[in-house]
């Protein structure tokens, strides 16, 4: 078995605890969910951090509330497990609980949470490696070298955002609540993504996610995730597509909106399939072509890099196929789109 | 052969109680409830722990290594190089090119270059980093043409100074005069890509030496007796003072055959620090380990007539053997000597070479050196189906050759249930109404195969038997038997209990098995070319027929009646004639006890002289045959390029079930593992060398969401030599699942899948490329 590197663990019980330990460690802490992407980068030797703060002791930091004008409130520490057999979400926030039922496998759906999900580090195939392969290889710009292997002669990382949950929120229009020692501030999801992959987050390392809003969704919203992986369990996306509907009255399509995942360092929405859908009734043949031009912006725009396992071209060739297939379920009230 | 390896197909006492019957394993119990030991489980009093340091280069000559940061390190208890270990071994004692630790030259990325004994792991991995190797990197060899084609560098050093590892050529009949005269001649190139065992634990070995300088090794290998044989050779000590032990083991598919590098490092190690030391790999390192199997390709050429029967096979394979010989000598020959049934060949030729690659090294994986080839034969003779328009169940039923026949090259065949094989998969599957009409992406494959059972090909020449068994009896009516045989979770320990308490009218529970401890043993030559049941079996028969004719022969004088009388069953004794008249079985055996003094036997096997009378005629020449025949169904999505395997149907020949659940399980592990690595896994290099991705996460397996439905039909031939009739179960029943596959797929969807693995984006790029085909195809009234 691979080692884990010697660090101090420290689980504090409330959040301000958890504030002062990561205020005092300058930058030496990192922070603990779940530990189903942390620990193995661990052990792969991507990070080295002196402390290590455990979330899993705060109060207050697992569940799933409906707040009074019906936006729900999911704390950081709630299992994936949970967020996707949660009734409420799934009435509510079908994309979201559609992605999460799609994380990775069963047990580690128990363990990983929604938070260490909307945190997760990028991911490479020349990166999440063992430290004696990344010696062989030389390193690479995000950790230790001066290269990148998927552009070559590239200056900027690369690495892709992988995380199922994320295309879900934005397409909900989530808000982030970041915390830090006597300081709090909410930022839209669709903000948080830069598009370096070595940090791919608007936020300091040393922000702690202490909530996730999801606003009240119109009556008319309709949703659904679709995600391309190699098995029918375990797998990081290939590519991850998350659709949003919103019907109005007639049932005719008032607004729409497509987010990706796994494509580069961030999330990336498809700009202009509102446009395309708009007034569009599911079930005709103008729907079913309006999903088809949306499905070909989506081809256009989101361009899959070579820096996760498995053929590029492949994953692109996928694009219009899987935002075709998730648009129509999340017109039926369907989903998720998996396997492909 | 003698009437020693030959028992006859009866039971020993009209009825079967046991064999045939489906019986649990007999060390089911510790392996569900955890209480089965492992080698990691093992831990010693002043245990050490071992880890290896392995090369970041693919091909570099070492120009110094300097480990004295290393040896100074608290916690540091030895350290050793290549020149502490310089004696070279090969598990083919004709290709010994490897070393423990690298010698002068390191030829893949991860090939071990020293080890270090600390008093814990991460003393261990704190003092690798501190060794100093110098290297000068050499040009490095990924493609196996370039490795054919180009003789500077070479790899190893050879007589010829090039990088072939091995050249097998070999003619039977007039094969270009088949191919001139004959009407229809289909010829392709097709290729099998890399894949690996991937057994559930990772390798691991423990090893002690005594005050007397005794050395015991416990180690997850599948074959002891040759690490033993191998252990002497490198440490320079006498076989007679090193004991080999394998533990409860985590599954091996032929990855653990081999002796490895940490094997003979933590024994160098401990007798270096006079303490118990353990190495476990990680997985990474497993990958590394690899031993695999061979990329191949394949150019195939095939004459028949328009009948569909064969006339001819001309076969050229190009072998990726990676950086080290292993059993690539046998792998070579398998390539072509394998492929000789269950068709009637009336001529054949092949031309198989191994290269050596800067790659992790191949060797046997499940179905060893006849997987690739068969899958390029049977994907061929379903290109002739389709030629000749002939329904490709009945093109193979009239190929057949059928029971007590020869090869083409010479080997024997005695039972055969091809025939049936096909049969039973034809209407289980319901064949006749699926192929060409299941509709838009579905479709149906056929693909057959014969596979060894053992070889007798010893791997080192000998006369002695090639296994054996020893029983002691205990008063108390425990009888323990030592097999030398390594029960790698294919049940073969199992297997000779059931043997032992069916002939000597035991329960189960009365059975204990000690096997693989080579102080405590009879020699076994291993877990290997699916041997174990056929000869181990035949050998535990011999001992308890001894034993059994001891104790009958002394309850008979006892009770005064004749010995036809006297039944040994279910754990008594009794008289056939007067049921007043029984006993228990340990009573039974105190009296025999009586007259004989303590009680005890030995069988033997050996197998007969078999192969054809040239060169290398003997290596694939198995004393029995096992035959499968596949049919796999599918449904195609034909705008992704995704592959759903719905059910697959395969028939084994294994001659007899002596466990009926045990040869199930056989089947149905194999058609799963044949399947994932043809749909998900590929065991490959990159652009740098380095392994693709050395992790379970990367190297996808099949989950139990990828697993089609199987169906398992046993096929019962009685072989006269097995024992009780019975053959092989292991290997086989991986074969035809490949070629049935990409079969399915051509009935499904047209395309024909020449070229493995069979990912989505190949199958993807098939379909537009057909699809654009089709659209260009002249119109009628066109010109073109
Ligand atoms: C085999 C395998 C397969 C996987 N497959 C998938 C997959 O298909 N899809 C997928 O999306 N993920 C996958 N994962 C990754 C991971 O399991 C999930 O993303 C999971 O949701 C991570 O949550 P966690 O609680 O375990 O996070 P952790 O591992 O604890 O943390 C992840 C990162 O987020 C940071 N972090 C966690 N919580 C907070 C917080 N509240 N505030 C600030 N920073 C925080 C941590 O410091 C760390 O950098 C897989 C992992 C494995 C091992
Ligand atoms: S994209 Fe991959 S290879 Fe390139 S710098 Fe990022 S992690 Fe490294």
């Amino acid at each position: 078995m691979l080692r884990l590197p010697s660090f101090q663990l420290e689980e504090p019980k409330s959040l301000y605890a958890a504030l002062v330990l990561l205020a005092e460690a300058k930058g030496e802490a990192m922070v603990i969910a779940g530990g189903t992407d942390l620990l193995p980068n661990l052990k792969h030797g991507l990070f080295a951090p002196k402390l290590l703060v455990s979330l899993a002791r705060i109060e207050g930091f697992v569940g799933i509330e409906e707040e009074p004008d019906g936006a729900l409130l999911v704390g950081p520490m709630t299992p994936l497990a949970r967020v996707a057999e949660s009734e409420l979400v799934q009435a509510k926030a079908p994309a979201l609980a559609q992605a999460a039922s799609l994380v990775a496998g069963p047990q580690l759906r128990t363990q990983g949470t929604l938070g260490g999900n909307v945190m997760l580090d990028t991911r490479c195939q020349w990166y999440n490696q063992t430290h004696f392969w990344r010696q062989s290889l030389g390193y690479c710009l995000k950790k230790d070298g001066t290269a990148c292997h998927v552009v070559q002669g590239g200056k900027k990382c690369v690495a892709a955002a992988s995380n199922d949950t994320a295309p879900a929120l934005m397409t909900l229009g989530a808000t982030l609540r970041f915390e830090r020692l006597n300081e709090k501030r909410e930022l839209p999801i669709k903000s948080l993504w830069s598009p370096d992959g070595i940090w791919n987050k608007r936020c300091d390392k040393d922000e702690l996610l202490t909530a996730i809003r999801i606003p009240a969704q119109d009556p008319g919203h309709r949703g659904a995730y679709g995600k391309l992986r190699t098995r029918e369990s375990i797998d990081f996306p290939l590519l991850g597509l998350a659709a949003r509907l919103t019907l109005d009255h007639e049932g005719r399509v008032q607004d729409a909106e497509i987010s990706g995942v796994a494509l580069a360092a961030r999330p990336s929405p498809v700009r202009g399939v509102a446009d395309v859908l708009r007034g569009t009734l599911p079930g005709t043949a103008e729907f079913d072509e309006a999903v088809e031009a949306a499905a070909q912006l989506a081809y256009k725009q989101l361009r899959p890099l070579d820096n996760v396992p498995g053929s590029a071209w492949y994953r692109r060739e996928m694009v219009p196929v899987l935002a075709r297939r998730t648009l129509q379920a999340a017109a039926k009230g369907e989903g998720p789109v998996h396997p492909l | 052969m003698s009437a020693r390896d030959q028992h006859g197909l009866a039971a020993p006492h009209g009825e079967f109680q046991i064999i045939g019957k489906p019986q649990r394993k007999i060390d089911g119990a510790a392996k569900a409830t955890g209480s089965a030991l492992y080698t990691d489980d093992l831990t010693l009093p002043g245990m050490l722990h071992a880890k290896t340091l392995r090369s970041p280069h693919p091909h570099a000559r070492i120009v110094s290594i300097d480990t004295s940061a290393a040896q100074a390190l608290p916690g540091v208890h030895g350290v050793i190089t290549g020149k502490d270990l310089p004696t070279p071994y090969g598990v083919i004692p004709w290709t010994p090119d490897e070393t423990a630790l690298a010698v002068d030259k390191v030829r893949f990325i991860g090939d071990e270059v020293a080890a270090v004994a600390a008093v814990d792991e991460d003393t261990a991995l704190r003092a690798l980093e501190l060794i100093q190797v110098e290297y000068e990197v050499l040009h490095s060899y990924q493609d196996p043409k370039e490795a054919l084609e180009r003789d500077e560098p070479t790899i190893h050093q050879n007589k010829r100074g090039d990088n072939v590892s091995k050249r097998v050529k070999l003619d039977f009949g007039e094969v270009d005069q088949a191919f001139e005269t004959s009407p229809v001649v289909i010829k392709g190139d097709y290729s099998f890509h890399g894949s690996t065992h991937a057994a559930i634990e990772p390798h691991c070995a423990l090893a002690q030496v005594d005050g007397d300088g005794l050395l015991t090794l416990w180690s997850a290998t599948q074959i002891t007796h040759y690490v033993h044989r191998a252990l002497s050779s490198v440490l320079d000590l006498a076989p007679h003072r090193i004991r080999v032990i394998q533990p409860a083991i985590g599954g091996a598919f032929g990855g653990k055959s081999d002796p490895f590098s940490l094997e003979f490092c933590v024994a160098k190690l401990a007798q270096i620090t006079g303490r118990p030391v353990k190495m476990l790999w990680t997985r990474e390192e497993v990958f590394y380990a690899h031993r695999g199997r061979h990329p191949m390709e394949m150019q195939y050429s095939l004459a028949a007539n328009e009948d569909g029967k064969i006339q001819g096979v001309d076969a050229r394979i190009l072998i990726d053997g990676g950086s080290y010989s292993s059993f690539g000598l046998v792998t070579t020959y398998y390539s072509g000597q394998l492929l000789t049934g269950p068709y009637d060949f009336p001529t054949y030729r092949f031309d198989s070479t191994r290269v050596f690659t800067n790659k992790p090294p191949c060797g046997p994986k499940r179905g060893h050196g006849s997987v690739q080839p068969r899958f390029a034969f049977e994907v061929q003779l379903d290109e002739l189906a389709e030629k000749l328009s002939i329904d490709p169940i009945e093109l193979r039923r009239r190929n057949s050759l059928g029971p007590q026949t020869k090869t083409v090259n010479g080997q024997r065949i005695t039972s055969c249930g091809f025939d049936e094989c096909l049969l039973q998969v034809e209407e289980a599957s319901d064949w006749k109404n699926k192929r060409q009409s299941l509709g838009s992406g579905k479709g149906v494959g056929v693909a057959g195969s014969m596979y060894i059972t053992g070889t007798n090909y010893p791997i080192y020449p000998n006369e002695m038997p090639q296994a054996g068994i020893q029983i002691k009896v205990d008063r108390s009516g425990v009888v323990t038997v030592f097999s030398g045989a390594n029960d790698i979770g294919q049940g073969s320990s199992s297997m000779v209990a059931y043997v032992v308490a069916e002939e000597l009218g035991l329960t189960l529970d009365m059975l204990r098995v000690v096997a693989a401890d080579t102080d405590l043993c009879p020699v076994d030559l291993g877990a290997y070319s699916s041997r174990v049941t056929f000869m181990v079996g035949n050998a535990a028969i011999d001992a308890s027929r001894k034993l059994r004719k001891l104790v009958v022969g002394s309850l008979a004088k006892h009770w005064d009646v004749e010995e036809r009388r006297v039944r040994l069953v279910k754990g008594e004794a009794l008289d056939l004639e007067d049921p007043e008249r029984h006993m228990t079985m340990a009573e039974a055996f105190q009296i025999a006890e009586v007259e004989h003094d303590t009680l005890g036997a030995t069988g033997s096997y050996n197998t007969p002289t078999l192969g054809g009378d040239y060169r290398g005629g003997s290596i694939g020449a198995s004393p029995a045959y096992s035959f499968s025949a596949h049919v796999v169904e599918v449904e195609v999505d034909e705008e992704t390029g995704r592959i759903d395997v719905q059910e697959v149907w395969c028939a084994h020949d294994c001659g007899k079930a002596l466990n009926p659940i045990l040869v199930s399980g056989q089947i149905e592990g194999s058609v799963y593992m044949g399947i994932a690595e043809a749909l998900y896994e590929h065991h490959q290099t990159n652009r740098f060398g380095l392994h693709s991705g050395p992790s379970l996460l990367d190297y996808p397996l099949a989950t139990t969401l990828d697993t089609p439905e199987i169906k398992s039909l046993i096929v019962e031939s009685n072989d006269p030599e097995g024992p009780y009739g019975a053959k092989e179960a292991g290997e086989g029943p991986l074969h035809s699942a490949i070629p049935a596959l990409s079969n399915a797929i051509f009935d499904a969807v047209g395309i024909r899948l020449r070229h493995l693995p069979f990912t989505p984006d190949v199958v993807l790029r098939a379909l537009r490329e057909k699809r654009a085909n089709d659209n260009q195809a002249p119109s009628p009234g066109s010109d073109a």
